[in-house]
């Protein structure tokens, strides 16, 4: 018999007394009937998914009888592991990360030099090779993230209100004098943009009635509110929320994300919260058809703060 | 007689034997295999909490690949004409309405969704707490700095990939966190309108949102996700596992139970289990009901609605902070949105991935630590910790000012003042507490043990007498001395017949070589 035939082999065998080898159950044969119930359970309960799924059931039988199953399930094989398998405690000898002094000599002078010996000898090369390496990244990087998007530009300090334009609620309804009661608010578009993702999300305009008489909300804008009409940027100063909760008696517009507060009488002026500006406000006027029109865009950029933010134009 | 022995060595232990052999001959599997079979792990309830993770991570993967199947990432305007009867002839985006569809007109849908958002927020309240656990005992010192880097990375990328998930369905509540998140962005100073631009595709909110948050949401994030959870487990393998110090256990070496088959029935049971607790709450627990919160429209809003729990402490410092706009230099400079909203998150996200340096430049400890601390040993580590916590969940609850305001009846401002002294006060007193509390722990002896009643009797006479109780069950427990993992053939039937097959060979774990 020779060495290539056969290897010969040496097991490790622990003896069927050996504590390490023991369950740890103190009854084997009842732990194991128990867990034998709670994964027959599983399955009877996955049969019932089965079931549940072919008529259609609600989902909280679907999700109540597959959830079950799969947990009784899972009980099952783990108590097996816990209980009736070979509980140790075993142990095995941990190996050094670090390598031997020589392995690390060596793998240092590969590196160092080898590889840095061979760069510091065509120092221009490197050099240019480096050059080209960043000219390739900035290449890639800058175009790829120019398309993702167009510059803001001035974007940000626009809406489309214009001298003019007339005011309609979310049907495209434009608003005549007399169809608000005092204490009414309607959220109000550009018309035309009603229905648009610009309309809503930038040009949103919250229409109060205070009154019926005109109302100043602040000096130099005695003719921005005809009877009894205010209107102010929907956009939240501080992150940009629909100001969507109006406090009638009180006169105050909140935001519900961070309940600053503004103002309604006194040019939104936030009284409270973490809203740093008033709203601004759009000035209006009632054309002779009897209908609400805005005589200008906002004198100023609407929702939160950002770099270039313009207060007048 | 020497071939017919070679064949049955050959086809020992079977048909899986032979099948191993097979492919052992090409892949070389016996010698990592049998090495990977017998990794040792130690045993402490607290190491289950990365598996949570780990196992609400795949379910996330499975339940979403079933999502995407229906889910349609499109921000193109339709007339809903589906069996939600109360949307029938509305206009809805696609996404929401394909949402709505996945949800009751495919079987089983609701029950999915319901298990994807339930696993994400079991996911990363599970990180969360496996990464406490890690930082408690000290498990991130060398050599397992980069490991501690790749989870906390993890858990940053786990609530970047969550908000994600909870906007694409296109609802009312969803589409808010968006508009606060391009307002986050924008309030960077001098490239924030770029960065927001550049990530929204324009303005908010514009068509390409969905799609390409639905891109990020599916590939691109679960991708790299994947790597770095391999990387994790690899040197998680690699490293081997940390214990706490007991009989036997010294830094060179793991002692616990083997991965085959003890821990692989555990794991194994432990996955089913996470699964079916997944599963029940999806079943019974509603969440994220978007078809009561309708179709998203930037100039309506819902009242009290709250991020997921894992945005809320974002949420709380903005709620908070004062209102510090300041235009200087020609320009707006919104610091009441950047400090709580990009400077704040960054400098505790620092804080807790520069740990390690951290504490290694203070302690100048550049030992190997494969040996855990008890947190109590660790005070001020503990401590900081603690603080660190008790800051994120005074922010969590000041995400919530108007409920509270609500629920006591008291007035706004008064909730939101004691939140902002609270913030700074509750961290405070919660590190010099946790402080004295771990001092107070390592000078009192015995501090975590069961401790012996003593039985009080009295006498007829009424005398008192005093005796310790009868030991309970587990008192006089001791650990075995830990001892290498055997073969596992302890059974003497399969013992006696190997005897015969493989004669001659020594069972007695001295090596015979046959010459």
């Amino acid at each position: 018999m020779s060495s290539e035939e056969r290897t010969p082999v040496a097991f490790s065998v622990a003896k069927a007394d050996d504590p390490h080898m023991q369950p740890k159950a103190q009854n084997p044969k009842l732990a194991e009937t128990l867990i034998g119930l709670v994964m027959l359970a599983g399955i009877g309960s996955l049969i019932g998914f089965a079931v549940a799924y072919g008529m259609n059931a609600q989902s909280w039988i679907m999700g109540g009888t597959l959830g079950a199953g799969v947990l009784f399930l899972g009980f099952g094989i783990t108590a097996w592991g816990k209980y009736l398998m070979p509980q140790g405690p075993f142990v095995e000898e941990r190996h050094t990360m670090r390598g031997t002094d020589d392995e690390r000599e060596r793998f240092k002078a590969a590196v160092v030099q080898r590889g840095g010996g061979i760069l510091g000898r065509r120092k221009l090369l490197a050099m240019i090779a480096g050059a080209g390496m960043s000219a390739f990244a900035v290449v890639l990087i800058i175009p790829v993230f120019r398309s993702f998007g167009p510059l803001p530009g001035n974007t940000l300090n626009q809406t489309n209100w214009k001298q003019g334009t007339m005011l309609v609620d979310s049907t495209g309804r434009p608003i005549r004098v007399n169809d608000i009661a005092v204490g009414g608010v309607v959220t109000v578009y550009p018309k035309g943009l009603e229905n648009t993702d610009t309309g809503q999300a930038v040009d949103q305009t919250i229409l109060i009635r205070v009154g019926t008489e005109a109302v100043v909300t602040q000096q130099g804008r005695e003719s921005w509110g005809p009877n009894g009409y205010v209107a102010y940027s929907k956009l939240c100063t501080h992150l940009g929320c629909p100001v969507g909760l109006y406090e009638q008696q009180l006169e105050l517009l909140v935001c519900p994300c961070h309940q600053s507060m503004f103002t309604v009488t006194n040019g939104a002026e936030p009284i409270f919260g973490p809203a740093p500006r008033p709203l601004p406000q759009l000035p209006l006027f009632v054309g002779s058809d009897g209908l609400l029109r805005a005589q200008g865009g906002y004198d100023q950029a609407v929702g939160p703060g950002f770099w270039n933010r313009e207060t007048s134009g | 007689m020497a071939e017919k022995t070679k064949q049955q060595a050959k086809s020992s232990f079977g048909p899986v034997g032979k099948a191993l052999d097979e492919l052992d001959d090409r892949l070389g599997i016996a010698k990592g295999g049998r090495s990977l079979l017998d990794k040792i792990f130690p045993d402490h309830w607290s190491f289950m909490l990365g598996e949570v993770a780990l196992y609400s991570f795949l379910i996330l993967l499975g339940t979403g690949i079933f999502l995407t199947l229906f889910y349609v990432p499109s921000s193109t305007v339709v007339v809903y004409h589906g069996s939600y009867l109360p949307l029938v002839g509305q206009k809805v985006s696609q996404a929401y309405a394909t949402s709505i569809d996945l949800t009751f007109s495919v079987r089983c849908g609701l029950l999915m969704r319901q298990m994807h958002h339930w696993a994400c927020d079991i996911f990363l309240a599970a990180m969360v707490v496996h990464m406490a656990r890690v930082f408690f005992t000290g498990a991130f010192r060398k050599p397992r700095e980069l490991n501690y880097v790749l989870g906390s990375t993890l858990l940053i990328l786990g609530i970047v990939e969550g908000f994600l998930g909870y906007s694409l369905p296109d609802d009312l509540v969803s589409g808010t966190g968006i508009r606060i998140a391009f307002s986050i962005i924008e309030s960077i100073p001098v490239i924030g309108s770029y960065i927001a631009f550049f990530v929204f595709g324009g303005n908010y909110p514009g068509p390409q949102i969905i799609p390409r948050f639905f891109i990020i949401h599916v590939l691109l994030i679960p991708l790299i996700m994947l790597g770095m959870v391999t990387a994790h487990l690899f040197l998680l393998v690699h490293q081997k596992h940390t214990q706490f110090p007991g009989k036997g256990r010294t830094e060179t070496n793991v002692v616990g139970t083997a991965m085959f088959p003890v821990f692989a029935a555990k794991a194994t049971g432990f996955l089913f289990m996470v699964g079916g607790v997944i599963t029940l709450l999806a079943g019974f627990a509603q969440i994220n009901p978007i078809w009561q919160f309708g179709p998203y429209d930037a100039s309506k809003i819902s009242y009290a609605v709250q991020p997921d729990w894992y945005m809320g402490w974002l949420d709380g410092a903005l709620r908070i902070w004062p209102a510090w706009e300041w235009t200087g230099f020609g320009y707006t400079w919104p610091l009441e949105i950047f400090i709580p909203g990009v400077v704040v998150p960054g400098l505790i996200f620092a804080v807790v991935q520069g740990w390690p340096v951290l504490e290694r430049r203070y302690t100048k400890d550049n030992e190997i630590h494969n040996l855990l601390d008890l947190p109590r040993n660790r005070p001020k580590r503990t401590a900081a910790g603690a603080a660190v916590f008790a800051l994120v969940t005074m922010m969590f609850i000041a995400s919530s000012t108007d409920v509270i305001a609500n629920y006591f009846h008291i007035t706004l401002e008064a909730v939101l003042w004691s939140m902002r002294i609270l913030v700074v006060v509750v961290p405070i007193i919660t590190y010099f507490l946790t402080h004295k509390i771990c001092q107070e722990l390592q000078a009192s002896q015995g501090a975590g043990k069961r401790k012996r009643a003593n039985v009080v009797t009295r006498t007829p006479d009424g005398e008192y007498l005093s005796a310790p109780a009868e030991p309970r069950p587990g008192d006089e427990h001791v650990d075995l001395e830990p001892e290498p993992v055997p073969d596992f053939l302890e059974d003497p039937v399969v013992v006696r017949e190997r005897k015969e097959l493989l004669s001659p060979v020594s069972f007695t774990g001295v090596r015979n070589v046959v010459r």
